[in-house]
């Protein structure tokens, strides 16, 4: 069995964003950027099926501008097989929407024939939340989303998910799309000579126009703005002076 | 032009306020139709209907919409979808799952977690962890969109909308639900209670943790926690507040022993009173708390409980 993962090139999650000044988006010029947070845990089970023998090969795709290579570099050095790149984006500034980036691994899904789609749940510059469920609405495969726990059985998986209520189990056909969620694993570090590995490793690149897809945006992002700011406050000396503070704000 | 609002609906029973602050954020974009769908959904359908601002209710009740399975029920949103200009739902974990299924059935794209209703094409939502605000205008003819509640104010009661029902769609079954792992609680529900008491990495142990829950009480509050809280298997994951757990803005938000990380920030700072309880006076938390206390939580959060 194939697993694909989807992976993204986004901000470092330690970095702060800064809004550009002409309001046109966030400043990514000379930012550290890193592998979207959840890409890596989807990541690292992928690897740990492949360990456990459940998984043959583990193909990692991005899409986005040529630099995404070195995010695909990071996920052969933790233990992926190959990489697919597809380049959609010359600007570093020019996000790929979900919707562009389904088409894109729905073509690359009918190329590769996976059983298992691990994609992120989220990414953490945009916080769309989006990719997984489009790619599965666009194969007609079943979603397990926010997944805190997965098994491969045969023909299903079982997959434990993170909703507001608690935790929810169900079971999904494969082939199917599973997006992880914070506490799936803890992803590995990539070791010295696996980085040196990885550097041999296959790393196939596309275009999105080979794969037929139009990535031109639906959502025209007419201007990004700063939140409005909230300055702190002052220190209280005591809890008496807390609960004298509150009363007056009439919160408790 | 005419809106679908999917109401959120968990074993038969309406989330009336997640469900009304959507009401809310949609009545300016047209007439809006609520979907309730379920195994059993026909008391939620009538809660629904009592909805000020909703003109009609439909409900879907068979067994297949029972376990909130994201593959029937974008089926029945997109079999819906006809004459409906947007098709929106509160942005629970429920409605994020599904919402992203039914805007790629209809090839266009989803506009998660709208914060502010601009035109009928124009939204604003957050985007990295908050630390910006997006304002886009979708091209797409057909607007599918979650709703970040913690924005909205609640419609009020008072509606008698018409209830219909609707005919369900085609399962795909693709998936089975097995179970459910839910904590009864007799506390407020995080995203809609008026003060929220959260704890961090520094409680140090589940037992620990019960300081927060004997404060929270005492105030009536729902309780909160870090990541690293419910990493640390200090607090369940559904406490979770922050850019991957929930959006909250109560009138008092309480931080103990929770350093101020900007992902936790995400899912709290719109809160309309802040406090923070840290013994770091550096931590960053204080730079977004109108009330500040130094020391140790262990000290200060019993005696707090007992004076409140
Ligand atoms: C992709 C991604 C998503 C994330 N999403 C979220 C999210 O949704 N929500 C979230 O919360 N985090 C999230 N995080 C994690 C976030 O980055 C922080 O790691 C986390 O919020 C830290 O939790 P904390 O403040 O409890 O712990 P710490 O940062 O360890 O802070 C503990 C604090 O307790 C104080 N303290 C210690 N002992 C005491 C004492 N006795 N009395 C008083 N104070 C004391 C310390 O001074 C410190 O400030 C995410 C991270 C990533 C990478
Ligand atoms: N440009 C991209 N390249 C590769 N994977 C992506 C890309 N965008 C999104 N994904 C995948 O989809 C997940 C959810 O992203 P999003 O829907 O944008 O929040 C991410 O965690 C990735 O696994």
């Amino acid at each position: 069995m194939k697993i694909l993962v989807p992976v993204k090139r986004v901000i470092d999650y330690n970095v702060k964003a800064r809004v550009r000044a002409d309001g046109s988006g966030v400043d990514l010029s000379n930012v550290k950027m890193s592998m979207n947070p959840f890409d890596e845990i989807a990541v690292e089970e992928a690897i740990r099926l492949k360990e456990r023998g459940a998984a043959s090969e583990v193909i990692v795709v991005s899409v986005g501008v040529r630099q995404a290579a070195e995010t695909l570099r990071t996920a052969l050095a933790m233990g992926a097989d190959r990489a697919i790149l597809v380049v959609a984006a010359d600007d570093v500034h020019q996000d790929i929407e979900p919707l562009a980036v389904a088409k894109i691994l729905k073509a690359v899904v009918d190329q590769e024939q996976p059983r298992l789609v691990i994609a992120g749940k989220q990414a953490i510059d945009n916080d769309m939340n989006a990719t997984g469920q489009m790619l599965a609405a666009l194969l007609g495969w079943g979603q397990a989303t926010f997944a805190s726990k997965l098994e491969v059985e045969g023909e299903v998986a079982r997959v434990t998910r993170e909703v507001d209520g608690g935790l929810q189990t169900i079971e999904v056909r494969l082939p199917a799309i599973v997006t992880a969620d914070l506490r799936l694993n803890e992803p590995r570090y990539a070791s010295l000579p696996n980085i040196m590995k990885a550097k041999k490793k296959p790393l196939e690149e596309k275009t999105a126009a080979d794969l037929g897809v139009d990535v031109s945006p639906r959502l025209e992002v007419v201007g990004v703005r700063e939140p409005e700011g909230r300055s702190a406050g002052i220190k209280v000396g005591s809890v008496d002076e807390l609960v004298t503070k509150l009363k007056e704000a009439g919160v408790i | 032009m005419a809106v679908l609002l999917l109401g959120e609906v968990t074993n038969g029973v309406l989330n009336r306020d997640a469900t009304a602050k959507a009401v809310k954020a949609v009545a300016p974009l047209g007439e809006v139709t609520v979907l309730c769908a379920g195994a059993s959904a026909r008391d939620a359908a009538a809660e629904a209907a009592s909805i000020a601002g909703v003109a009609k209710v439909l409900v879907a009740e068979d067994a297949r919409y029972g376990h909130r399975l994201a593959e029937p029920t974008a089926a029945l949103l997109a079999s819906l979808a006809g004459e409906y200009e947007h098709i929106a739902a509160p942005a629970t974990t429920d409605a994020k799952n599904v919402m992203p299924r039914v805007a790629a059935m209809l090839d266009v794209m989803v506009i998660p977690e709208v914060s502010k209703v601009i035109d009928a094409a124009t939204f604003e939502r957050p985007v990295y962890a908050g630390n910006a605000i997006q304002t886009v205008r979708s091209r797409d003819a057909r607007k599918v969109l979650t709703i970040r509640t913690a924005s909205f104010e609640a419609a009020g009661p008072g509606g008698s909308a018409p209830v219909a029902e609707a005919t369900p769609a085609a399962d795909p079954a693709l998936s089975q639900w097995l179970g459910d792992e839910v904590a009864a609680s007799d506390r407020p529900e995080l995203t809609s209670a008026r003060r929220v008491v959260s704890g961090g990495r520094a409680l140090g142990s589940k037992e620990q943790f019960a300081l927060i829950e004997a404060l929270a009480d005492k105030l009536g509050a729902a309780v909160g926690a870090s990541r690293a809280a419910v990493d640390s298997g200090y607090a369940p994951n559904d406490w979770q507040v922050g850019q991957t757990g929930k959006v909250v803005a109560p009138e008092l938000y309480v931080a103990v022993g929770i350093s101020g990380a900007i992902q936790h920030l995400a899912g709290m700072k719109d809160s309309k009173v802040i406090v923070a309880i840290n013994k770091d006076e550096e931590a960053p938390i204080f730079q977004i708390a109108d009330y500040g206390l130094v020391g140790d939580l262990f000290q200060l959060v019993p005696e707090m409980t007992g004076k409140v």
